[in-house]
């Protein structure tokens, strides 16, 4: 199945990521080694895998924060490393990336952290626009009161919300989650899946979700990706993935799951 | 050993091609000669008063003995002048903004603040490190000419105690010891070290490894690293000031 999915060589004008073959190694560690990928419009996928295969440094390749050694990696219609200085900022904006560490500015206050993309991006901004968009990116994340609070008073989950708000503010079209429930709790991770449900709802983004947690890929992805030696060796729906007796695939389904 | 020289050397060449690109910062860099001057007042002052003191106190014995303590003004002057204002600064920066700097932008690293910066279509580079080298250029020799005069303060108090000269005949010979040459030598030298301190302290953060020890590593090293260039600089312009004087 994964095979008629993701035709090696020839890009699905369909899709809104559209990764071929795509390599990266740093040294003799060679991480990823021909990841191909289609995500189409509108759709969540989960990307699942063990701790250091790679599944961050799929995504900054995505975004062009890191430069792939090989393959080809298509955004919205456009090449990824073909990008200006000038395209790569407009790009961006297009695409929300919420980091495994929140990466919540620590010098600035939440106001100043959800304002940052804004004044940055968009030129000829009032006061009073740049504040409402403020309130209403934090009303959406249910985070009101947090605005003159700095990065340090909120906890974990809180931090991860406001990072998330801070990458809606700009109305992305994508929208790539590195673990966005590692290091919570059942509860808040509860939350955090469904304000990735409602964000996908609102502003139909497609999404890319990293995660290790199966009750997060499965409650907020149409279909899951399984990276296994640098590779995406499953792809498919969550059923059909864990429906596999491949041991590894195993591991990681027991892990969760244990009782 | 070479390839982290070309790294370094890559890092400073980057930072003089982007200081003349636009945009310009000019908030941040308000913002940070603020920090770096705000961070090290106090400690200056209180250094550069002991020091002077000191200097001049025990200064004073071997002056003594061919009876020259009236020399003594001058040569406060120029020691403070010429050597002490400049390194004491400098050493004091690099121990508080220095090592400030390297955690800073180590933990930003870390924490992936510098990559969320460049997806929020913002250079990182502009924004933390050029930024944060042109405060320290700029606002160090402030401090140095700051800590000049609280030095010369100290000696003046010491001189004032025991021999009880007046001050504006201590402060006649100061100026009569020092010249627009050592003032401006001075100048020139602190804004070396000041670039130096900047330059150390975003490299080494910037360069962190991922981890909480990487900011800890960072900050000791932007430290150690800068002192010890600051006193390479002192020698070196030793040699360039004595074949211009
Ligand atoms: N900039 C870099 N330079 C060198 N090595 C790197 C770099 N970024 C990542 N790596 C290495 O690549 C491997 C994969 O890293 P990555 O962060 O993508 O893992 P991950 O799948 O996201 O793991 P985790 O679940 O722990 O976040 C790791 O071994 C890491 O050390
Ligand atoms: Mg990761």
């Amino acid at each position: 199945m994964n095979s008629a999915m993701n035709k090696p060589g020839k890009t699905d004008e369909n899709s809104v990521i559209s990764i071929r073959n795509l390599r990266k190694s740093f040294g003799d560690l060679h991480v990823l080694q021909g990841i191909d990928l289609d995500v189409k419009q509108g759709e969540n996928i989960a990307v699942l895998g063990r701790s250091g295969t790679g599944k961050s440094v799929l995504i900054k390749i995505i975004v062009g924060l890191l430069k792939p050694d090989s393959g080809s990696v298509v955004v919205l219609g456009q090449d990824v490393e073909q990008l200006s200085a000038k395209e790569m900022d407009t790009f961006r904006q297009k695409v929300g990336f919420s980091f495994q560490s929140s990466a919540l500015y620590d010098s600035m206050s939440i106001r100043e952290n959800l304002e940052f993309p804004l004044v940055r991006n968009v030129r000829n901004l009032s006061r009073a626009d740049v504040d409402k968009a403020v309130e209403k990116a934090l009303d959406d994340v249910g985070l009101s009161q947090t605005i003159n609070q700095m990065p340090s008073e909120l906890s974990g989950g809180q931090r991860k919300r406001i990072g998330i708000a801070r990458t809606l503010i700009l109305n992305p079209e994508i929208m790539l989650y590195d673990e966005p429930t590692s290091g919570l709790d059942p509860i808040t991770s509860i939350e955090i899946n469904n304000l990735i449900n409602e964000v996908r709802e609102r502003i139909n983004a497609t999404s890319i979700i990293i995660t290790h947690d199966l009750t997060c890929a499965k409650t907020t992805s149409d279909r899951v990706a399984m990276l296994l030696d640098g590779k995406f060796e499953r792809v498919g729906t969550f059923d059909d993935v864990f429906a596999d007796p491949d041991e590894r695939v195993k591991q990681f389904y027991n892990y969760n799951f244990v009782n | 050993m070479f390839l982290a020289l070309a790294d370094v050397f890559a890092f400073i060449s980057r930072f003089f091609r982007e200081l003349f690109l636009p945009p310009y910062e000019f908030k941040e860099i308000i913002r940070q000669c603020y920090e770096v001057g705000f961070r090290s007042l106090l400690l200056i002052s209180t250094t550069g008063f002991i020091t002077g003191m000191v200097f001049t106190n025990q200064s004073r014995p071997s002056l003594a003995e061919f009876g020259a303590t009236s020399w003594l003004p001058s040569l406060i002057a120029i020691a403070i002048v010429r050597a002490l204002g400049p390194l004491v600064t400098a050493l004091i920066a690099a121990g508080k903004v220095g090592s400030s700097i390297g955690a800073e932008i180590g933990s930003m690293n870390v924490t992936e603040q510098i990559d969320a910066m460049e997806v929020s279509g913002t250079n990182p580079f502009k924004f933390l490190v050029v930024s944060r080298v042109l405060a320290t250029s700029i606002t160090i020799p402030i401090l140095t000419m700051y800590t000049i005069f609280v030095a010369l303060i100290g000696g003046f108090l010491n001189v004032n105690m025991t021999e009880q000269t007046s001050f504006t005949s201590y402060i006649q010979e100061v100026f009569g010891a020092i010249s627009y040459v050592d003032i401006f030598a001075s100048s020139l030298k602190s804004i070396v070290f000041g670039f130096t301190i900047g330059m150390v302290g975003c490299y080494k953060g910037y360069n962190s490894s991922k981890g909480t020890e990487g900011v800890g590593k960072a900050a000791n090293a932007a430290v150690v690293t800068s002192m010890f260039l600051v006193f390479i600089e002192e020698l070196l312009s030793l040699q360039i000031v004595s074949s211009f004087r």
